[in-house]
């Protein structure tokens, strides 16, 4: 396989963490945004292996944890009507919505299906013209070209019986909600690799002046992320705060110009809450007014919801840095990834289910830990 | 598990809490049933109905042995309940009895069918404890309307891997549903064999200071299935590894009687058997990640669905726990069988973090090895 | 939201009025993947694929270059380092060589 083995390489990880370990002088904390860097940081033990006092905290880059639960709710109320096929990417079928997730809903006679790509609802719509076939179109700005060329490609082949439940989420409002809270602990950035593919990086110049942050492009394989965090705290360091690309095979500043030209024909910017945190202005998409038909929330008329969050769930002010997920009470007792009561439990990059392992390992990790560094 | 813990659907939530009316959709109200019967008060309370997971041979399969099935059965239950029990036969031999079913969909993939793995399956399960298996069962659950053309097609595939793997069908049934309540073929199966006389394999054997070993590369029947559903097509094959393993048992067997424990991973993967075997003996297993093989095929399938190889389902794979001065030879003796030609060591038991299964990254950190929740999902972030 | 992975185009599909569509492998596995967002790959590009689309073409000289760079990370810390990162270098030099 080519351009990701090589990116594991553990002679140019030590490398880069003795680079790492050279430059840290003292604490610093930086937030890598997306869930997939999370997965692979816990994955590959990375967090063990930097300098102590040098944190990562997990931000709010899971898809699946910041669906809200009214959102969410919705899916599960369509997902139970006689005569609709329910197209989800994997990652949502175990997210509880009010006392109950997807997997009960197929339990129970939905007809629920996991599907790798859009396309794939489309041909299930295409082969199931008597039922009604509604895809969770979810995700940050990644996965907003794929939802919006199923959209146009539903409208271009006519398929009158698909539709989309779109609940889309863009990066750096998030960035900014979290610099402007109060108790915000973060002191750079690890931005989102893919995000960056497809939306290029000229949206972070402003956000890293304005916070006085450094935001660096980072990528997903563990050289990857060494590297992300070396140019972070390097810049961190000596005091600066410029936007860096240190995921340049697959992001170039202007983004993906075709893929932009499409999400900006079939969506648009709208106010979307997210679980835990509340509502951020301007942060998600929407189905544009030219492709409102196609939209599931339209389409089905979902009323009556009566959404309810378990009050103990502090999962919000876990996605913001605040709290770390030992800390909460529910966290080990009544919370566990087999029993969550909020989505940061469910999936496994997300920061609860990750601490959840980790504090059930305690001495062994330390131990490893201390034996790394020594090696190191 | 707790007993005090309140549950976020608490079985009897007070009238006020609940909404009103029947719920969206008129699905039945959340909440578990009826309490009466379960043995803890908090039992599978997300899922008051069967989900997939429940079959996935991960923690959800787990929690049901426990509190349906183990207090269900109560006395009439052999303790330590497993995939095949030794039964011993007074003044006679011991005995290694097992049953599975299999539901597979398709029928048919690259390498094998719905009949060699019922038929392999049930081998290995009896093999799992070193027995040398006699005979088995075999009942066929049919679809109203299944072409007999695919009947026979099982059938036979039934009956090579039975001559292959050296066991006799010495029993069988028919039965037949409406069309539209199953997938046209189930199996169910039952087998028996003798083990022989100084073996004592079970999970709660391994102890620290065995060394852990893999009869080959992982993960191949998993993403085979996967292939056919998720239309990857394989430019180098990837092809189920179903085979008998009873063979490769009784070359390690031959080596020394005093294997500790042996496990099929199946469902769940690598992850889940080590994972039982770690939670039976109490004792903490290491893995060393770059050591474990997987095929590059397998590795980049699972790359791209988000999936993890060491919990990708085997059909011809077994893991052994070895006390550490056979492990060379037994190693050496797996080798030399075809079933066993890619063996390797991926690990050891240790005294530390007992009942749990830790893996050695390839940077050098460490992760847990958990029991696999349910089915694995491929997932996008 | 990011699983993304790197394939290799084998053969590109054009269909008239339909989107274009590409054969990739990946390392040994090769999946129908949408190149309407990277229209210019060619057979033996490599595109980063997320849920079925090609959604940026991957720079192998970059890619190259980053390699060389993290290869070279102790040596230009010996040219061009301060005192102190040296000395920091030099007693992590052992373990790396």
């Amino acid at each position: 396989m080519k351009y990701i083995e090589e990116f594991h390489d553990p002679a140019l990880a030590r490398k880069l963490l003795d680079d790492i370990r050279a430059t840290v002088t003292r604490p610093w904390a930086l937030m890598e945004v997306c869930g997939g860097q999370t997965h692979s940081i816990i994955r590959h033990g990375i967090d063990q292996l930097l300098p102590d006092g040098l944190e990562l905290i997990h931000g709010p880059g899971c898809p699946v944890c910041v669906t809200p639960l009214e959102m969410i709710d919705k899916a599960l109320e369509i997902a139970s009507r006689p005569g609709v096929i329910f197209c989800s990417f994997g990652d949502m079928l175990r997210v509880p919505g009010t006392g109950r997730d997807l997997f009960r809903v197929r339990g129970q006679g939905g007809d629920v299906r996991v599907v790798y790509s859009p396309l794939d609802a489309l041909d299930l719509a295409h082969r199931n013209p008597d039922r009604e076939v509604v895809f969770f179109g979810i995700g940050f700005e990644t996965t907003a070209p794929a939802n919006a060329m199923a959209v146009r490609e539903a409208r271009r082949r006519g398929l009158a019986n698909f539709s989309m439940l779109v609940s889309h989420v863009r990066v750096p409002p998030a960035i900014e909600a979290i610099m402007e809270s109060p108790k915000c602990r973060v002191q750079g950035f690890l931005a989102a690799g893919h995000v960056c593919s497809v939306m290029g990086t000229g949206e972070y110049p402003e956000l890293a002046a304005r916070y006085r942050v450094p935001v660096v492009v980072t990528g997903f394989e563990p050289l990857d992320i060494l590297e992300g965090v070396r140019r972070a705290v390097r810049q961190l360091e000596r005091g600066e705060h410029q936007v860096e690309n240190a995921y340049p095979r697959a992001v170039r500043d202007d983004g993906n110009p075709a893929a932009l030209r499409v999400i900006e024909e079939v969506f648009e910017v709208t106010d979307r809450s997210w679980r835990g945190i509340g509502t951020i202005p301007g942060s998600g998409w929407r189905l544009a007014p030219g492709y409102r038909d196609l939209d599931a929330e339209h389409r089905f008329a979902v009323t009556g919801l009566h959404t309810r969050e378990p009050a103990r769930c502090r999962s919000g002010e876990v996605l913001q840095g605040l709290l770390k997920p030992h800390e909460c009470e529910a966290f080990g007792t009544d919370c566990t990834p087999r029993s969550p009561l909020g989505a940061t439990m469910v999936s496994s990059e997300g920061a609860c289910a990750a601490y959840y392992l980790y504090r059930r390992l305690g001495g062994p990790v330390r131990a490893a830990r201390e034996e790394a560094t020594r090696r190191g | 598990m707790a007993d005090t813990s309140p549950a976020p659907l608490p079985p009897s939530a007070p009238p006020s809490a609940s909404p009103p009316g029947p719920g969206p959709g008129a699905v039945p109200r959340p909440g578990l049933p009826e309490a009466e019967g379960w043995s803890c008060p908090a039992p599978l309370r997300d899922h008051p109905v069967v989900v997939t997971g429940h079959g996935g041979g991960g923690a959800l399969s787990a929690e049901l042995m426990t509190h349906l099935f183990a207090p269900a059965y109560g006395e009439a239950l052999l303790p330590g309940l497993a995939d095949s029990a030794v039964l011993t036969v007074p003044g006679g031999p011991r005995l290694a009895f097992s049953t599975d079913s299999y539901v597979v969909r398709p029928l048919f993939f690259p390498g094998g069918s719905i009949g060699d793995l019922a038929v392999n399956g049930t081998v290995n399960d009896l093999a799992m404890s070193g027995a040398r298996p006699l005979a088995l069962s075999c009942g066929f659950i049919l679809e109203e309307g299944t072409a007999l053309r695919t009947v026979d097609r099982v059938a036979r595939a039934v009956g090579a891997a039975a001559s292959a793997a050296g066991v006799t069908i010495a029993t069988g049934d028919t039965k037949v549903v409406e069309a539209g309540h199953g997938d046209g073929v189930y199996l169910s199966t039952a087998g028996i064999g003798l083990v022989p006389e100084g073996v004592d394999i079970r999970p709660e054997r391994a102890a620290p200071g065995d060394v852990v070993l893999v009869s080959g590369p992982v993960g191949a029947h998993g993403v085979a299935i996967l292939s056919v559903r998720e239309g990857l097509e394989f430019g180098a094959e990837v092809r189920s590894d179903t085979a008998p393993l009873a063979g490769l048992v009784r070359a390690m067997l031959d080596v020394t009687p005093e294997l500790h424990a042996l496990r099929d991973p199946t469902r769940g993967g690598l992850a889940a058997s080590l994972n039982e075997i770690a939670a039976a003996s109490g004792t903490g297993v290491v893995l060393a990640e770059r050591a474990v093989p997987v095929p590059d095929a397998v590795t980049a399938a699972c790359g791209f669905l988000g999936l993890d190889p060491l919990y990708v389902a085997n059909e011809g794979r077994l893991v052994a726990f070895v006390p550490r001065r056979h492990a060379e030879a037994v190693l050496a003796a797996m080798r030399a069988h075809p079933q066993g030609a890619g063996a390797a060591v991926i690990g050891e038991c240790t005294e530390e973090h007992p009942g749990m299964v830790v893996a050695r990254t390839g940077l050098g950190g460490t992760r847990v090895v958990d029991l696999p929740i349910g089915e694995q999902l491929p997932r996008i972030c | 939201m990011c699983l993304a992975v790197p394939g290799k185009v084998v053969e590109t599909v054009e269909r008239d009025g339909d989107a274009p569509m590409a054969r990739v492998d990946f390392g040994g596995v090769v999946k129908d993947v949408c190149l309407a967002y990277v229209p210019d790959a060619v057979p033996g590009d490599y595109v980063i694929v997320h849920v079925g689309f090609a959604i940026q073409q991957l720079d192998q000289e970059s890619a190259r270059a980053s390699l060389r760079l993290f290869a070279e990370l102790g040596l230009l810390e010996e040219e061009f380092g301060d005192a102190w990162e040296r000395a920091a270098a030099e007693s992590g030099e052992a373990a790396v060589r």
